[in-house]
């Protein structure tokens, strides 16, 4: 178990870098499991990625 | 194969818009622009036609790009961020390692990239991030190198790059949070 929203948002973070390894992936899901908050940044991550390629190829 | 001037010459502003998102001197954004165009007609590198001819050019002026960064660094490398900077990211944290403020309901946020307003907030974002935080950003995200390559350019750290980037991606999405969808919120 990962007490920790800290820990998590680095995981989710390295997760748009690199494969995570099993360990990691399942401690990540047990935690987003019960954390309405972390599972709301991993989104949030997710469409700074998106925005970033819009921003460079607005035209 | 080869593109015609002309064709090449229609995504210039596309090409220095790219490099001025890496370069902040805008001599340089245009020397590497220069330099893509003509690597471009020399037909050194060739256009195979698999690919967009702006993909291709975007292709080579990244290398550009990072021959550009790598020598700039060389002269007159980047001071380390702010230990303050480098603390943004504890301070979003309480002591047990929970986020000390719910980060807020971001609802769709697609919507947003429909509204200029929300890129004036999004560029003024991304101009206060720290300048090394900043430039691993942009080659990971906007350049969409690896993290090897990162590294190899810049010489640091596996480590340090994913630290800079955790960084870089807290601190965005705080300043994205306060400058834009806390308003847009309240202006439901």
């Amino acid at each position: 178990m990962m007490a920790s929203c800290k820990k998590a948002s680095q995981l989710l973070s390295q997760g748009q870098d690199r494969r995570l390894g099993p360990l990691e992936r399942l401690r990540l899901a047990a935690h987003l499991a019960i954390c309405d908050r972390c599972r709301r940044v991993g989104r949030q991550i997710e469409f700074l990625r998106l925005a970033v390629q819009r921003f460079r190829d607005r035209d | 194969m080869s593109a015609s001037a002309a064709d090449i010459d229609i995504h210039r502003p596309y090409l220095l818009r790219y490099a001025r998102l890496h370069l902040a001197n805008p001599a340089q954004a245009e020397d590497v622009v220069q330099e893509t165009l003509l690597t471009a007609l020399e037909g050194g590198e060739r256009f195979s036609g698999r690919s967009s001819l702006r993909t291709w050019l975007t292709g080579i002026l990244k290398h550009k790009i990072i021959d550009q960064i790598r020598r700039s660094r060389r002269e007159q490398p980047l001071a380390d961020d702010d230990q303050s900077e480098a603390d943004a990211v504890d301070a979003l944290f309480a002591a047990d390692g929970h986020w000390r403020e719910a980060p807020g309901d971001w609802g769709n946020p697609e919507s947003a990239l429909d509204n200029g307003r929300f890129w004036q907030a999004f560029e003024l974002c991304l101009q206060r991030l720290p300048a090394r935080t900043a430039e691993v950003f942009r080659m990971r995200e906007v350049m969409e190198l690896s993290t090897e390559d990162i590294c190899k350019a810049l010489d640091i750290s596996t480590t340090n790059c994913w630290v800079m980037l955790h960084r870089a991606r807290l601190v965005l999405r705080e300043c994205l949070q306060i400058t834009w969808f806390d308003d847009a919120a309240k202006n439901k």
